[in-house]
Protein backbone atom coordinates (compact mmCIF):
# COMPACT_ATOMS: atom_id res chain seq x y z
CA UNK A 1 0.00 0.00 0.00
CA UNK A 2 2.44 1.96 0.65
CA UNK A 3 5.11 1.62 -1.91
CA UNK A 4 2.90 2.81 -4.95
CA UNK A 5 2.44 6.24 -3.54
CA UNK A 6 5.22 7.61 -5.50
CA UNK A 7 3.03 7.59 -8.78
CA UNK A 8 0.76 10.94 -7.21
CA UNK A 9 3.55 12.89 -7.07
CA UNK A 10 4.47 11.51 -10.52
CA UNK A 11 1.36 12.20 -12.34
CA UNK A 12 1.30 15.71 -10.53
CA UNK A 13 4.91 16.62 -11.69
CA UNK A 14 3.84 14.90 -15.42
CA UNK A 15 0.77 17.70 -15.43
CA UNK A 16 2.56 19.87 -14.36
CA UNK A 17 4.96 19.42 -17.93
CA UNK A 18 1.79 19.55 -19.71
CA UNK A 19 1.12 23.13 -18.09
CA UNK A 20 4.09 24.45 -19.78
CA UNK A 21 4.28 22.45 -22.81
CA UNK A 22 4.27 24.78 -26.08
CA UNK A 23 1.53 24.95 -27.84
CA UNK A 24 0.54 26.70 -31.03
CA UNK A 25 -1.54 30.16 -30.29
CA UNK A 26 -4.86 29.38 -31.26
CA UNK A 27 -5.00 26.90 -28.55
CA UNK A 28 -3.42 28.51 -25.87
CA UNK A 29 -6.67 29.62 -24.47
CA UNK A 30 -8.05 25.71 -25.04
CA UNK A 31 -5.40 24.18 -22.53
CA UNK A 32 -7.12 21.61 -20.46
CA UNK A 33 -6.28 22.38 -16.28
CA UNK A 34 -3.91 18.73 -16.21
CA UNK A 35 -2.78 20.02 -12.66
CA UNK A 36 -6.31 20.92 -11.52
CA UNK A 37 -7.70 18.01 -13.19
CA UNK A 38 -5.13 15.44 -11.31
CA UNK A 39 -5.33 17.26 -8.13
CA UNK A 40 -9.14 16.38 -8.37
CA UNK A 41 -9.19 13.01 -9.15
CA UNK A 42 -6.47 12.23 -6.27
CA UNK A 43 -8.88 14.38 -3.97
CA UNK A 44 -11.92 12.21 -5.36
CA UNK A 45 -10.01 9.02 -4.77
CA UNK A 46 -8.07 8.99 -1.27
CA UNK A 47 -9.97 11.97 0.26
CA UNK A 48 -8.35 10.76 3.74
CA UNK A 49 -4.80 11.35 2.72
CA UNK A 50 -5.21 14.03 -0.01
CA UNK A 51 -7.02 17.39 0.55
CA UNK A 52 -6.71 21.21 0.10
CA UNK A 53 -3.39 21.55 1.53
CA UNK A 54 -1.97 19.05 -1.25
CA UNK A 55 -4.16 21.36 -3.93
CA UNK A 56 -2.75 24.22 -1.72
CA UNK A 57 0.80 23.14 -2.16
CA UNK A 58 0.30 21.97 -6.13
CA UNK A 59 -0.85 25.94 -6.65
CA UNK A 60 1.88 27.49 -5.51
CA UNK A 61 4.64 25.61 -7.82
CA UNK A 62 1.68 26.26 -10.26
CA UNK A 63 2.68 29.81 -9.62
CA UNK A 64 6.05 29.56 -9.56
CA UNK A 65 6.10 27.70 -12.82
CA UNK A 66 3.71 29.84 -14.26
CA UNK A 67 5.12 33.54 -13.27
CA UNK A 68 1.77 34.79 -11.93
CA UNK A 69 1.54 36.00 -8.38
CA UNK A 70 2.88 33.75 -5.82
CA UNK A 71 -0.57 32.38 -4.03
CA UNK A 72 -3.09 33.57 -6.90
CA UNK A 73 -3.21 29.68 -8.34
CA UNK A 74 -2.78 28.05 -4.82
CA UNK A 75 -5.70 29.78 -3.18
CA UNK A 76 -7.53 28.71 -6.56
CA UNK A 77 -6.97 25.21 -6.45
CA UNK A 78 -7.57 25.06 -2.98
CA UNK A 79 -10.79 25.98 -2.71
CA UNK A 80 -11.65 23.44 -5.88
CA UNK A 81 -10.07 21.22 -3.79
CA UNK A 82 -11.84 21.69 -1.22
CA UNK A 83 -15.23 21.75 -2.81
CA UNK A 84 -14.08 18.37 -4.79
CA UNK A 85 -13.47 17.01 -1.31
CA UNK A 86 -16.94 18.14 -0.08
CA UNK A 87 -18.69 16.15 -3.11
CA UNK A 88 -15.95 13.20 -3.45
CA UNK A 89 -19.09 10.85 -2.57
CA UNK A 90 -21.03 12.37 -4.61
CA UNK A 91 -19.02 12.30 -7.36
CA UNK A 92 -17.51 9.14 -7.18
CA UNK A 93 -21.08 7.60 -7.79
CA UNK A 94 -21.46 9.56 -10.84
CA UNK A 95 -21.60 8.16 -14.28
CA UNK A 96 -17.92 9.32 -16.10
CA UNK A 97 -20.45 11.41 -18.21
CA UNK A 98 -21.92 13.54 -15.24
CA UNK A 99 -18.49 13.58 -13.56
CA UNK A 100 -16.71 15.44 -16.95
CA UNK A 101 -19.97 17.85 -16.44
CA UNK A 102 -19.24 18.40 -12.28
CA UNK A 103 -15.53 18.47 -13.11
CA UNK A 104 -16.04 21.63 -16.21
CA UNK A 105 -18.54 23.26 -13.18
CA UNK A 106 -15.00 23.29 -10.58
CA UNK A 107 -12.57 24.29 -13.35
CA UNK A 108 -14.80 27.23 -14.66
CA UNK A 109 -14.89 28.23 -10.56
CA UNK A 110 -10.98 27.60 -10.96
CA UNK A 111 -10.51 30.13 -14.10
CA UNK A 112 -13.51 32.40 -12.40
CA UNK A 113 -11.24 33.15 -9.32
CA UNK A 114 -7.98 33.53 -10.82
CA UNK A 115 -9.58 35.93 -13.70
CA UNK A 116 -10.99 37.82 -10.39
CA UNK A 117 -7.89 38.04 -8.83
CA UNK A 118 -6.05 39.32 -11.86
CA UNK A 119 -8.61 41.67 -11.58
CA UNK A 120 -8.29 42.81 -8.41
CA UNK A 121 -4.34 43.28 -9.21
CA UNK A 122 -5.32 45.03 -12.64
CA UNK A 123 -3.87 42.97 -15.11
CA UNK A 124 -6.47 43.41 -17.71
CA UNK A 125 -7.83 40.39 -19.28
CA UNK A 126 -10.93 39.61 -21.04
CA UNK A 127 -13.43 37.20 -19.87
CA UNK A 128 -14.32 35.20 -23.34
CA UNK A 129 -11.08 33.44 -22.43
CA UNK A 130 -13.51 31.36 -19.27
CA UNK A 131 -14.64 29.50 -21.39
CA UNK A 132 -12.14 27.22 -23.01
CA UNK A 133 -10.34 25.40 -20.51
CA UNK A 134 -13.69 24.08 -18.50
CA UNK A 135 -14.36 23.00 -21.87
CA UNK A 136 -11.53 21.04 -22.72
CA UNK A 137 -10.99 19.93 -19.27
CA UNK A 138 -14.37 18.42 -19.27
CA UNK A 139 -13.56 16.40 -22.63
CA UNK A 140 -9.95 14.93 -21.48
CA UNK A 141 -11.67 14.11 -17.64
CA UNK A 142 -12.70 11.15 -18.70
CA UNK A 143 -9.35 10.21 -20.35
CA UNK A 144 -6.98 11.42 -16.79
CA UNK A 145 -9.83 9.59 -14.87
CA UNK A 146 -8.93 6.39 -16.39
CA UNK A 147 -5.51 6.95 -16.74
CA UNK A 148 -5.00 7.80 -13.11
CA UNK A 149 -7.40 5.12 -12.11
CA UNK A 150 -5.92 2.10 -13.92
CA UNK A 151 -2.15 3.47 -12.32
CA UNK A 152 -3.95 3.62 -8.72
CA UNK A 153 -5.07 0.01 -9.20
CA UNK A 154 -1.95 -0.89 -10.34
CA UNK A 155 -0.14 0.54 -7.52
CA UNK A 156 -3.05 -0.77 -5.36
CA UNK A 157 -3.46 2.56 -3.40
CA UNK A 158 -7.10 2.86 -1.46
CA UNK B 1 -17.15 2.03 1.08
CA UNK B 2 -14.02 0.84 2.02
CA UNK B 3 -12.27 4.25 2.13
CA UNK B 4 -14.88 5.36 4.63
CA UNK B 5 -14.64 2.94 6.83
CA UNK B 6 -10.63 2.80 6.61
CA UNK B 7 -10.95 6.37 7.85
CA UNK B 8 -13.39 5.67 10.78
CA UNK B 9 -10.56 3.07 12.13
CA UNK B 10 -8.26 5.92 12.07
CA UNK B 11 -9.36 8.56 14.97
CA UNK B 12 -5.83 10.57 14.23
CA UNK B 13 -7.17 11.67 10.82
CA UNK B 14 -10.66 12.66 12.48
CA UNK B 15 -8.79 14.80 15.06
CA UNK B 16 -6.76 17.42 12.64
CA UNK B 17 -8.67 20.39 11.37
CA UNK B 18 -11.30 20.10 9.16
CA UNK B 19 -11.01 20.60 5.03
CA UNK B 20 -12.91 23.77 6.09
CA UNK B 21 -11.23 25.66 8.46
CA UNK B 22 -8.08 24.36 6.68
CA UNK B 23 -9.28 26.18 3.26
CA UNK B 24 -9.75 29.04 5.40
CA UNK B 25 -6.69 28.92 6.98
CA UNK B 26 -4.57 28.42 3.67
CA UNK B 27 -7.09 31.11 2.19
CA UNK B 28 -5.70 33.91 4.90
CA UNK B 29 -2.32 32.42 4.37
CA UNK B 30 -2.51 33.37 0.47
CA UNK B 31 -4.45 36.59 0.53
CA UNK B 32 -1.11 37.58 2.63
CA UNK B 33 1.45 35.71 0.34
CA UNK B 34 -0.17 38.01 -2.80
CA UNK B 35 -0.16 41.16 -0.95
CA UNK B 36 3.37 40.52 0.21
CA UNK B 37 4.47 39.98 -3.55
CA UNK B 38 2.11 42.52 -5.05
CA UNK B 39 2.94 45.05 -3.21
CA UNK B 40 6.34 44.70 -1.66
CA UNK B 41 8.40 41.83 -3.12
CA UNK B 42 9.39 40.46 0.29
CA UNK B 43 8.77 36.96 -1.24
CA UNK B 44 11.05 37.32 -3.94
CA UNK B 45 13.59 34.86 -2.19
CA UNK B 46 10.93 32.06 -1.74
CA UNK B 47 10.36 32.22 -5.55
CA UNK B 48 13.50 32.00 -5.85
CA UNK B 49 13.78 29.12 -4.22
CA UNK B 50 11.27 27.40 -6.06
CA UNK B 51 12.66 28.35 -9.00
CA UNK B 52 15.42 26.18 -8.64
CA UNK B 53 13.03 23.19 -7.91
CA UNK B 54 10.73 24.06 -10.70
CA UNK B 55 13.52 24.35 -13.64
CA UNK B 56 14.37 21.16 -14.17
CA UNK B 57 10.77 20.51 -15.19
CA UNK B 58 11.10 23.34 -17.86
CA UNK B 59 14.33 22.33 -19.24
CA UNK B 60 13.13 18.99 -19.58
CA UNK B 61 9.83 20.30 -21.38
CA UNK B 62 12.57 22.45 -23.42
CA UNK B 63 14.25 19.66 -24.38
CA UNK B 64 12.35 17.80 -27.57
CA UNK B 65 12.31 21.00 -29.07
CA UNK B 66 15.87 22.09 -28.73
CA UNK B 67 16.28 18.15 -29.67
CA UNK B 68 14.69 18.72 -32.98
CA UNK B 69 16.07 22.35 -34.16
CA UNK B 70 20.09 20.85 -33.33
CA UNK B 71 19.02 17.58 -35.68
CA UNK B 72 17.44 20.19 -38.48
CA UNK B 73 20.50 22.03 -38.12
CA UNK B 74 22.87 18.62 -38.57
CA UNK B 75 20.53 17.70 -41.57
CA UNK B 76 21.40 20.72 -43.42
CA UNK B 77 22.61 20.81 -46.76
CA UNK B 78 26.14 21.32 -47.34
CA UNK B 79 25.13 23.57 -50.60
CA UNK B 80 22.41 25.42 -47.82
CA UNK B 81 25.52 25.97 -45.64
CA UNK B 82 28.39 27.54 -47.92
CA UNK B 83 25.49 29.41 -49.14
CA UNK B 84 24.92 30.69 -45.48
CA UNK B 85 27.81 31.14 -44.77
CA UNK B 86 28.53 33.15 -48.03
CA UNK B 87 25.35 35.83 -47.29
CA UNK B 88 26.85 36.26 -43.79
CA UNK B 89 30.55 36.66 -44.83
CA UNK B 90 28.79 39.77 -46.66
CA UNK B 91 26.84 40.65 -44.42
CA UNK B 92 29.85 40.88 -42.16
CA UNK B 93 31.24 43.00 -44.68
CA UNK B 94 28.89 45.65 -44.65
CA UNK B 95 28.30 45.60 -40.58
CA UNK B 96 31.84 46.27 -40.17
CA UNK B 97 32.20 48.96 -42.43
CA UNK B 98 28.95 50.56 -40.40
CA UNK B 99 30.88 50.04 -37.20
CA UNK B 100 34.16 51.49 -38.46
CA UNK B 101 32.09 55.06 -39.28
CA UNK B 102 30.33 54.71 -35.83
CA UNK B 103 33.58 54.38 -34.09
CA UNK B 104 34.81 57.54 -35.26
CA UNK B 105 31.10 59.42 -35.14
CA UNK B 106 31.57 57.99 -31.04
CA UNK B 107 34.00 59.57 -30.75
CA UNK B 108 32.94 62.74 -32.26
CA UNK B 109 30.01 62.79 -30.25
CA UNK B 110 31.61 62.02 -27.02
CA UNK B 111 33.90 65.29 -27.78
CA UNK B 112 30.47 67.21 -28.21
CA UNK B 113 28.81 66.61 -25.47
CA UNK B 114 32.22 67.12 -23.38
CA UNK B 115 31.85 70.66 -24.63
CA UNK B 116 28.50 70.74 -23.69
CA UNK B 117 28.86 69.03 -20.27
CA UNK B 118 26.54 66.14 -20.93
CA UNK B 119 27.06 63.05 -19.45
CA UNK B 120 28.84 60.30 -21.94
CA UNK B 121 27.00 57.30 -23.22
CA UNK B 122 29.07 54.25 -22.35
CA UNK B 123 29.47 50.78 -24.19
CA UNK B 124 27.30 48.27 -22.05
CA UNK B 125 28.07 45.12 -21.52
CA UNK B 126 26.07 42.27 -22.43
CA UNK B 127 25.41 38.73 -21.81
CA UNK B 128 23.72 35.64 -24.22
CA UNK B 129 20.95 33.51 -22.70
CA UNK B 130 18.38 31.78 -24.71
CA UNK B 131 14.95 31.62 -24.23
CA UNK B 132 12.96 28.08 -23.32
CA UNK B 133 10.37 27.09 -25.16
CA UNK B 134 7.57 27.10 -22.33
CA UNK B 135 4.55 28.07 -22.13
CA UNK B 136 3.80 30.59 -19.15
CA UNK B 137 0.19 32.45 -18.15
CA UNK B 138 -1.44 32.56 -21.57
CA UNK B 139 -2.45 35.73 -20.77
CA UNK B 140 1.04 37.48 -20.33
CA UNK B 141 3.58 38.24 -22.55
CA UNK B 142 6.30 36.59 -20.58
CA UNK B 143 9.24 34.06 -20.87
CA UNK B 144 11.90 32.02 -19.41
CA UNK B 145 15.73 32.76 -19.85
CA UNK B 146 18.76 30.26 -19.06
CA UNK B 147 20.66 32.70 -17.07
CA UNK B 148 19.71 33.51 -13.63
CA UNK B 149 21.61 35.78 -10.42
CA UNK B 150 24.61 32.96 -10.76
CA UNK B 151 25.51 35.22 -13.72
CA UNK B 152 24.94 38.21 -12.20
CA UNK B 153 21.27 38.58 -13.96
CA UNK B 154 19.40 41.21 -11.63
CA UNK B 155 15.59 42.37 -11.85
CA UNK B 156 14.88 44.60 -13.90
CA UNK B 157 17.51 43.98 -16.59
CA UNK B 158 16.94 45.35 -20.15
CA UNK B 159 17.16 42.53 -22.41
CA UNK B 160 17.40 43.42 -26.46
CA UNK B 161 17.62 41.19 -29.58
CA UNK B 162 19.41 41.73 -32.46
CA UNK B 163 16.77 44.15 -34.02
CA UNK B 164 16.17 46.11 -30.72
CA UNK B 165 14.32 45.96 -27.36
CA UNK B 166 12.85 42.40 -26.07
CA UNK B 167 11.65 43.24 -22.73
CA UNK B 168 12.87 43.30 -19.06
CA UNK B 169 14.34 40.81 -16.32
CA UNK B 170 10.68 40.54 -13.92
CA UNK B 171 12.37 37.55 -11.25
CA UNK B 172 15.53 36.35 -11.65
CA UNK B 173 15.79 32.95 -9.94
CA UNK B 174 19.27 31.04 -9.05
CA UNK B 175 19.46 29.19 -12.70
CA UNK B 176 16.74 30.82 -14.72
CA UNK B 177 14.70 34.26 -14.95
CA UNK B 178 11.40 34.83 -16.09
CA UNK B 179 11.13 38.15 -18.26
CA UNK B 180 8.60 40.40 -18.98
CA UNK B 181 7.97 41.64 -22.74
CA UNK B 182 7.31 45.01 -23.70
CA UNK B 183 4.44 44.01 -25.04
CA UNK B 184 2.88 42.63 -21.87
CA UNK B 185 -0.38 44.55 -20.46
CA UNK B 186 1.77 45.53 -17.56
CA UNK B 187 4.80 47.13 -19.29
CA UNK B 188 5.63 50.52 -20.28
CA UNK B 189 8.81 51.94 -21.63
CA UNK B 190 10.09 55.08 -22.14
CA UNK B 191 11.20 56.28 -25.67
CA UNK B 192 11.89 58.76 -27.77
CA UNK B 193 10.59 59.77 -31.57
CA UNK B 194 14.34 59.43 -33.40
CA UNK B 195 13.67 61.79 -35.82
CA UNK B 196 12.72 64.83 -34.10
CA UNK B 197 13.35 63.90 -30.11
CA UNK B 198 10.07 63.73 -28.74
CA UNK B 199 9.41 61.91 -25.47
CA UNK B 200 6.90 59.75 -24.67
CA UNK B 201 5.68 56.18 -23.36
CA UNK B 202 5.05 53.06 -25.13
CA UNK B 203 2.70 50.67 -23.27
CA UNK B 204 2.23 46.90 -24.32
CA UNK B 205 -1.56 46.02 -25.09
CA UNK B 206 -1.56 42.03 -24.84
CA UNK B 207 -0.92 41.72 -28.60
CA UNK B 208 2.38 40.37 -29.85
CA UNK B 209 3.10 42.77 -32.24
CA UNK B 210 1.76 46.28 -31.33
CA UNK B 211 2.57 48.99 -28.78
CA UNK B 212 0.31 51.62 -27.99
CA UNK B 213 1.59 55.41 -26.98
CA UNK B 214 -1.40 56.99 -25.32
CA UNK B 215 0.53 60.22 -24.16
CA UNK B 216 0.77 61.95 -27.47
CA UNK B 217 -1.71 64.78 -27.96
CA UNK B 218 -3.20 65.63 -31.28
CA UNK B 219 -0.91 67.99 -32.48
CA UNK B 220 2.37 65.90 -31.71
CA UNK B 221 4.61 65.74 -34.78
CA UNK B 222 4.70 62.15 -35.34
CA UNK B 223 4.17 60.00 -38.57
CA UNK B 224 3.76 56.34 -39.66
CA UNK B 225 7.24 54.64 -39.84
CA UNK B 226 8.82 56.79 -37.29
CA UNK B 227 11.13 54.81 -35.22
CA UNK B 228 10.73 55.40 -31.79
CA UNK B 229 14.05 54.23 -29.41
CA UNK B 230 14.53 53.86 -25.55
CA UNK B 231 15.45 57.63 -24.21
CA UNK B 232 17.14 56.27 -21.01
CA UNK B 233 14.70 58.48 -18.92
CA UNK B 234 13.38 55.84 -15.81
CA UNK B 235 16.86 53.85 -15.20
CA UNK B 236 15.72 50.99 -16.59
CA UNK B 237 16.64 50.76 -20.14
CA UNK B 238 19.75 52.48 -21.19
CA UNK B 239 19.43 55.53 -24.33
CA UNK B 240 19.54 54.84 -27.89
CA UNK B 241 18.12 50.95 -28.62
CA UNK B 242 15.29 50.89 -31.24
CA UNK B 243 11.81 49.87 -29.49
CA UNK B 244 9.62 49.92 -32.21
CA UNK B 245 8.27 51.26 -35.89
CA UNK B 246 5.07 53.51 -36.14
CA UNK B 247 2.11 52.12 -37.69
CA UNK B 248 -0.88 54.17 -37.31
CA UNK B 249 -1.50 57.50 -36.41
CA UNK B 250 -5.20 58.41 -36.12
CA UNK B 251 -6.26 61.59 -35.20
CA UNK B 252 -9.91 62.48 -34.03
CA UNK B 253 -10.24 66.36 -33.35
CA UNK B 254 -12.79 65.52 -30.54
CA UNK B 255 -10.28 63.91 -28.54
CA UNK B 256 -7.27 65.65 -26.94
CA UNK B 257 -4.90 62.16 -27.28
CA UNK B 258 -3.90 61.03 -30.72
CA UNK B 259 -4.22 56.88 -31.18
CA UNK B 260 -0.79 55.86 -31.98
CA UNK B 261 0.17 52.26 -32.43
CA UNK B 262 3.45 50.90 -32.82
CA UNK B 263 5.07 47.64 -33.95
CA UNK B 264 8.09 46.14 -32.22
CA UNK B 265 11.56 46.05 -33.98
CA UNK B 266 12.38 42.97 -32.02
CA UNK B 267 11.20 39.82 -33.15
CA UNK B 268 8.97 39.20 -29.77
CA UNK B 269 7.39 35.88 -31.10
CA UNK B 270 10.00 33.76 -32.60
CA UNK B 271 13.73 35.14 -31.07
CA UNK B 272 15.63 31.76 -29.57
CA UNK B 273 18.38 34.00 -28.48
CA UNK B 274 18.55 37.36 -26.65
CA UNK B 275 20.72 39.37 -24.93
CA UNK B 276 21.02 40.79 -21.12
CA UNK B 277 22.45 43.94 -21.12
CA UNK B 278 24.32 45.25 -18.28
CA UNK B 279 24.28 48.95 -18.08
CA UNK B 280 27.60 50.64 -16.85
CA UNK B 281 26.77 51.55 -13.15
CA UNK B 282 30.23 53.67 -13.37
CA UNK B 283 29.10 56.39 -15.71
CA UNK B 284 27.94 58.60 -12.78
CA UNK B 285 30.63 58.77 -11.19
CA UNK B 286 32.82 59.61 -14.29
CA UNK B 287 30.29 62.52 -15.19
CA UNK B 288 31.14 63.86 -11.59
CA UNK B 289 34.65 63.67 -12.75
CA UNK B 290 34.17 65.05 -15.71
CA UNK B 291 32.23 68.02 -13.89
CA UNK B 292 34.42 68.33 -11.09
CA UNK B 293 37.64 68.62 -13.12
CA UNK B 294 35.78 71.00 -15.06
CA UNK B 295 34.83 72.87 -12.40
CA UNK B 296 38.38 73.14 -11.60
CA UNK B 297 39.38 74.44 -14.79
CA UNK B 298 36.75 77.16 -14.64
CA UNK B 299 38.17 77.95 -11.05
Amino acid sequence: MTDGRWIIPLSIVTAMALMILPMPDALQHLRPDWVALACVYWIIALPQRYGVVMAWICGLFLDVLQGTLLGQHAVALAFTGFMAHKLHLQLRNFPVVQQSLAVAALIFIYHFLLLWLDGIVGTPTSTNVLWGPPLSSMLFWPIVFGVLRDLRRRARLS
Amino acid sequence: MGPTRDSDAKPLFQQTASPGLRVVILLIVSVTMMTLDHRFHHLDSLRRAMSVLVHPLRVLVDLPVRASRALSESLTERSQLLQDNSELRAQHLTDSQAIQRMAAIEAENARLRALLQSSAPVADRALVASILSVDLDPFRHRVVLTRGTREGVFSGQPIIDDHGVLGQVDHPGYLSADALLITDPDHAIPVVVNRNGLRTIAVGTGEIDRLELPFLTNRADVREGDLLVTSGLGGVFPAGYPVAVITRVARDPGRQFASVSARPTAALDHVREVLLLFPDTGSDDQVEEQLATEGDDGD
